[in-house]
């Protein structure tokens, strides 16, 4: 298994466990007395799970194991690859740090780190797509 | 890979492409504090994209093309109309499913892409089932 894939399945299996934790302290927010930014990170939540989780996992395995580029370069462009990998995780943190400030300190600037946020998860949307449109090859 | 895995594939890759770019757009409002219309009635169009365009077409795909083959009479990958049916039936559903929000009284319309994804998923899981054996090299 190569080693971007290696790092996506690891990250993936810590966002499952970061995800599924985040949920139980929102849930246990307010009967445990738990501080508001927990409550507010309900759609954090959700994204850690879908987007770290279920994707991340997808893009490693896909890296690896789909059909070979070409014998020179069988999984296409490294740098496209590492760029996505960066863009997708570099995203979704900045999102899991900020869209709750955002929701609890509206005007304190963080609104901007969630527009930066959305950036980077849709370039690595397009990244990964571009990277593997040429190795979903019929036979 | 087969050509019906291939279709799938892309397609979830498109349907990936353009539910990241929804997803994008929410997102920024929501940090621009803006609430344009026409972006949060896209909305149920982002989950169903990425829900069921993006990774449900991307695991029946996926599936379609590595499960066993042995043992499969006829065809190497199972029915080929079956396999076909499941990938227009998924993708009608999608777009109907994805639609009807934006269409005044469009409930029914949503109704209709759901029966018409469970039929697509009737279609793939009978297609599938055979292909899943145990290959007696495992112990769990």
């Amino acid at each position: 298994m190569p080693p971007l894939t290696r790092w996506y399945i690891k990250l993936a299996l810590l966002y499952l466990v970061a995800a599924l934790l985040g949920g139980a302290l929102a849930a246990a927010q307010r009967p445990l007395g738990l501080p508001a930014v927990w409550a507010a990170s309900g759609p954090t939540y959700i994204h850690l799970l879908v987007v770290g989780w279920i994707t991340g996992m997808i893009f490693g395995v896909a890296y690896w194991m789909f059909p070979k580029h070409s014998p020179e370069r069988p999984r296409g462009s490294n740098a496209l690859a590492i760029a996505t990998f960066a863009l997708l995780h570099g995203g979704l943190l900045l999102r899991a740090v900020a869209e709750p400030m955002h929701q609890l300190q509206p005007s304190s600037g963080w609104g901007a780190v969630l527009v930066a946020s959305a950036v980077a998860q849709w370039l690595a949307g397009l990244g990964f797509a571009v990277a593997m449109w040429p190795r979903v090859r019929e036979r | 890979m087969p050509r019906v895995s291939a279709w799938f594939v892309r397609t979830a890759l498109g349907y990936l492409v353009v539910g990241f770019s929804l997803g994008a757009w929410l997102l920024a409002e929501k940090g621009l504090g803006s609430r344009t219309a026409l972006a949060w009635a896209l909305r149920p169009a982002h989950l169903e994209f990425l829900l069921i365009g993006w990774l449900v077409q991307l695991v029946m795909g996926v599936a379609l093309w590595i499960f066993p083959r042995f043992g499969v009479p006829r065809s190497a990958y199972g029915s080929a109309g079956l396999a076909w049916s499941a990938f227009v039936l998924l993708n009608a559903g999608v777009l109907l499913v994805s639609v009807a929000p934006l269409l005044p009284a469009g409930a029914p319309l949503a109704a209709l892409g759901r029966a018409i994804e469970i039929a697509a998923a009737a279609a793939f899981a009978v297609n599938l089932w055979g292909r899943v054996r145990p290959s007696g090299l495992s112990d769990i």
